[in-house]
């Protein structure tokens, strides 16, 4: 079980998040969108969402980087494990109460607010949900974090991530005996991961960077070909 | 020098009676649909008002359209590119919905199917977002018709910048025009510049300004750029919706909907070809009343034998270049110089333009105290005060108002001496800088007004750009992905269930 959950389970995921993403973009480029509500209602969103996005926004590439960066180097850098440790309790857990606060806050106004509660659809409803869910069990890891500030736990994580990325077959083998806490966060990570091609998380992927690139400000599309020389 | 085509409107807003024929006959061929129930891309507003959505021309409140900053740089009022990411979470310029209106319908059914009761049963509103019970509709899309409501709510009106607004809430001096608003079709639409997907565009050949449903995000910035609040978020779709200008019907040669139904026969439609090298210049033109010149000198004249070869070396149609020198916008923007923009200080270059209302003369006038200007009325007697109209039109500029209402009043001397007295008065013509000939023209095109005149439309040239061959079997304009038959199935994506309604047999 514990095989399937941390060994097999990543890539079904993976696999779904990549390829459904490709399928919907591809097929169904007309429901890709952020699906915003502020129209409908202003009261709580603008504070809830700003906090709510900076907060998962820090946190997504704090795991990004620190799960993912091999452990050499931050040894190269002369970084130790305890002190990296205490970087990712402390970022992560401001991060973590900002988009639980701004999560909290959405949540709220998208179950009580008449209109709002409406035109939800359940997707929309369930993956604020499951965030939130694992935004409590993430700042929830902080608690058991303090534990063992040593920074020896997170090792395992980060073998067991990369394990993951480089198909090493034995990497679920790392995290074999971490905290329940910590099993439960993985694999409702991963759940995510799983339900991201259809539901609004999709928009993330469309982050409008291009935007500051983009020259000028004006857009011309033209039907003419160019007349003969 | 670019030259480029542009289909321009023109509304003679003298012979609006304010029926909302466009505003329906708009309604149902484009925003019928669940989402977008407050969405009039065309509307028409009375005037002096506070509009649809509420205040929508106080840029102070709402930043829409560009600004000149200090250092002499053309940006969206918003703010510069990175300054809109940032408010990408939250757009603190986003008019809510309540500031359009809560779309409603009523319990219609509850008129037959009432038990027998002894009050009679009435149809009370529900709301069409949320579906609960409205205890009282708070605003509609044309909630200030004919003046209603208290001038208290009514004057805070932005054209009354600089008038003594304070006698016109007194009955006896009391005025009123109408103004129907759709899509500019802006030369600078600042919607576009705004959207950070990229998913607005302004078409090369005939100037119409488009949204993208399948690249549109949802990121609602287009809404709150476009300074005349004409972008509407569609909150069942999570699209941006805009006026197309029919173009379906304008590439075949039709006019728009709202130009074909309107009853007073006051929309125009024709060519306007422009040098698209001068658009920046022009909208980051320093003072706010040197705008409308700045456009006017945008526009290229069809009938200057080196634009006409510089638009056919662009790519400008034979038929199109022809239609341009036939265009009535052509005529009433340049010759007559009739129509002006609305509000050319939003820098957008707007594409929409109005010929002000001529208004009765003001009662002191009449008793002979004040305003003749010799034979014809002084136009700054008349009862909307010129300030008024160029606030709305020139950016407060009164002189180039003052000669239009001065060139449609002598138009009626004009005509009024030939049909009636029998008299030709060139005097009258002279006196404004016309001729009679010019005159007559004006009278043709303006008070008569034929289908023929009003819109000169050439078709688009597709076979130039597609072999119809590869088209067979396509299924033309759809509903968001691929080809539809109306029905949707419904997806995992998050795509809506939505069956075909027909009519049912009764």
């Amino acid at each position: 079980m514990h095989q399937f959950l941390f060994g097999i389970y990543p890539y079904i995921a993976l696999t779904v998040l990549i390829f459904g993403s490709i399928a919907r973009y591809e097929t169904e480029p007309f429901t890709w969108k952020s699906s915003s509500s502020q129209l409908l209602r202003r009261r709580q969103l603008i504070i809830g969402s700003v906090l709510f996005h900076v907060g998962v926004l820090v946190i997504f590439f704090g795991h990004l980087g620190g799960l993912l960066t091999p452990i050499w180097i931050f040894d190269a850098l002369g970084i130790s494990h305890g002190a990296k440790q205490l970087l990712a309790v402390i970022a992560g857990g401001v991060a973590g109460v900002m988009a639980l606060a701004g999560g909290g806050m959405l949540f709220h106004r998208r179950w009580t607010d008449p209109r709002i509660r409406r035109t939800s659809s359940f997707a929309d409803i369930g993956i604020l949900a499951l965030l939130l869910a694992q935004l409590v069990l993430g700042v929830g890891t902080i608690f058991v974090s303090l534990q063992h500030l040593d920074g020896h736990e997170m090792t395992k994580f980060m073998s067991w991530a990369q394990g993951i990325f480089t198909f090493d077959g034995q990497a679920a083998s790392y995290i074999e005996d971490v905290a329940l806490l910590f099993k439960l966060h993985l694999f409702l990570g991963l759940t995510i991961f799983l339900l991201f091609p259809f539901t609004r998380l999709v928009h993330m992927l469309s982050v409008p960077l291009r935007y500051l690139w983009r020259p000028g400000y004006q857009i011309v599309r033209s039907r003419r070909k160019t007349p003969a020389e | 020098m670019k030259v480029r085509a542009q289909i321009g409107m023109v509304l003679n807003l003298d012979k609006c009676i304010g029926c909302h024929t466009c505003s329906v006959t708009c309604k149902n061929v484009w925003t019928s649909r669940d989402g977008v129930e407050y969405a009039w891309f065309n509307n028409v507003e009375t005037k002096p008002g506070v509009g649809y959505p509420k205040d929508w021309e106080n840029q102070k409140r709402w930043n829409g359209g560009w600004e000149r900053t200090k250092s002499g740089k053309l940006q969206p009022k918003q703010g510069s590119k990175w300054r809109i990411l940032a408010n990408i979470f939250g757009n603190p310029d986003l008019p809510e919905i309540d500031d359009y209106y809560e779309p409603f319908d009523f319990d219609y059914d509850h008129l037959k199917s009432a038990p027998e009761v002894k009050a009679f049963p009435t149809a009370r509103p529900r709301s069409k977002i949320s579906g609960e019970r409205m205890q009282k509709i708070e605003h509609g899309p044309n909630w200030e018709e004919i003046l209603g409501g208290e001038f208290e709510k009514r004057s805070q009106d932005y054209n009354f910048e600089g008038v003594q607004k304070e006698i016109y809430g007194e009955y006896e001096n009391t005025f009123m025009m109408y103004l129907p608003r759709l899509c500019e079709h802006c030369l600078n639409p600042a919607c576009a510049a705004s959207c950070p997907s990229g998913a607005i565009y302004k078409r090369e050949e005939d100037g119409i300004v488009l949204i993208d449903q399948e690249k549109c995000r949802g990121w609602r910035m287009c809404v709150s750029g476009c300074p005349y609040k004409k972008v509407y978020y569609n909150w069942e779709s999570g699209k941006s919706e805009k006026c197309t200008l029919c173009y379906p019907r304008i590439e075949s040669g039709n006019p728009t909907v709202c130009s074909e139904t309107c009853v007073g026969r006051i929309r125009y439609l024709g060519v306007i070809l422009y040098d698209a090298d001068k658009i920046d210049s022009a909208a980051n033109t320093p003072a706010e009343k040197d705008l409308y010149d700045a456009q006017l000198d945008v526009f290229l004249d069809p009938h200057d034998p080196a634009v006409i070869e510089a638009a056919r070396a662009d790519g400008v149609p034979e038929d199109w270049i022809k239609a341009a020198r036939q265009s009535p916008i052509w005529k009433m923007a340049m010759e007559w110089k009739l129509a002006f923009p609305l509000h050319p200080e939003y820098r957008t270059l707007p594409m929409v333009w109005y010929i002000p209302p001529l208004s009765p003369i003001q009662n002191a006038a009449e008793a002979g105290k004040i305003g003749h200007d010799g034979e014809m009325p002084d136009v700054r007697s008349l009862r909307i005060p010129v300030r008024y109209l160029a606030n709305m039109l020139t950016a407060g500029d009164e002189e180039p108002i003052v000669q239009a209402l001065e060139r449609m009043s002598a138009m009626r001397s004009y005509m009024r001496a030939k049909t009636v007295d029998g008299v030709i008065d060139e005097a009258i013509a002279e006196r404004v800088g016309l001729s009679g000939r010019v005159i007559e023209d004006m009278y043709k095109i303006m008070a008569l007004a034929d289908y023929e005149d009003r819109f000169v439309i050439p078709t688009t040239h597709r076979e130039q750009v597609e072999d119809a061959y590869d088209l067979r079997g396509g299924c033309g304009f759809t509903d968001g992905n691929a080809c539809s038959s109306g029905i949707s199935e419904g997806s995992l994506f998050g795509g809506k269930r939505k069956a075909l309604k027909m009519p049912e047999a009764m």
